[in-house]
């Protein structure tokens, strides 16, 4: 499945790497502690976190993960989103709740299949 | 800092890390892992290196007065090296245990200080080795096998 798969079917927006919607994405994880990201965020998934300062794109660049997802809208550092242009990460922002949000990612089917 | 060696293959890099600059954290690590892209490296060998110079950075970051990353590729492995000026560590032993930590709570309210930075670097290195005295520092060392 491609980001802008997933993307059509959950209310977002694109806060940066709008020119990388064709990512794939395999699996998904969700934490807030960068240390058990770093442990166990797949390659090429997709990572929610309510964390939003500039670190989160360090641990995205280093595990090559094809997107963040902020929930709830929580406004983030703009900082942050520089980074993530420089980096050619996608930030991506959400109404929706971590759960809520990991939920309906599962569904559509990421992180089903091992 | 670099030096380069052609006939053996020997490449040394050094970035200094500045203590409490959660601002520029995580750049060193992130140059190591465009050097050994650069490099051609093993994907899995460059994730692994990768993993290990960040914790070790953050480390740095978050509990040292300041210190130095250096990575040094031979022809048959990758040696991550991290040294700085103290405080440190003061029960070594204690400190490698998945979930001890000793971060501040305005550190940890960012997620770090999970306490698996250690546990992390030990994991994804084919060699660790680490050792610290109070006053005086911590030198960390991990090898990669290539």
């Amino acid at each position: 499945m491609k980001i802008n798969d997933f993307l059509q079917k959950i209310p977002h927006e694109v806060i940066a790497g709008q020119e990388f919607l064709d990512r794939k994405v395999k699996a998904g994880y969700c934490s807030d502690l960068l240390s058990r990201v770093m442990a166990h965020g797949p390659n090429n998934g997709v990572w929610i976190t309510v964390q939003t300062h500039i670190n989160i794109i360090a641990v995205a660049t280093l595990l090559e993960i094809s997107c963040i997802i902020i929930p709830e809208n929580i406004p983030i550092d703009p900082s942050t989103v520089q980074k993530a242009i420089e980096e050619e990460i996608v930030l991506i922002s959400t109404p929706l709740q971590a759960f809520e949000l990991s939920g309906m990612l599962y569904e559509m089917g990421i992180g089903k299949q091992k | 800092m670099t030096q380069e060696n052609s006939g053996d293959l020997v490449m040394t890099h050094v970035y200094k890390i500045e203590a409490g600059n959660f601002t520029i954290a995580g750049e060193a690590a992130s140059n190591i892992k465009k050097l050994l892209r650069q490099l051609g490296i093993d994907a899995n060998i460059i994730r692994r290196a990768s993993i290990a110079a960040y914790e070790a950075e953050m480390n740095m970051v978050i509990h040292s007065v300041g210190g130095h990353l250096e990575i040094e590729i031979t022809g048959g492995e990758i040696v991550l090296k991290a040294y700085d000026n103290g405080p440190g560590i003061e029960d070594v032993e204690l400190a490698m245990e998945e979930g001890y930590s000793t971060a501040t709570d305005s550190t940890r309210e960012l997620g770090f200080g999970a306490g698996m930075g250690l546990p992390n670097i030990k994991r994804c290195s084919d060699q660790f080795h680490i050792q610290s005295e109070m006053g005086q520092g911590t030198y960390l060392e991990a090898k990669f096998v290539l």
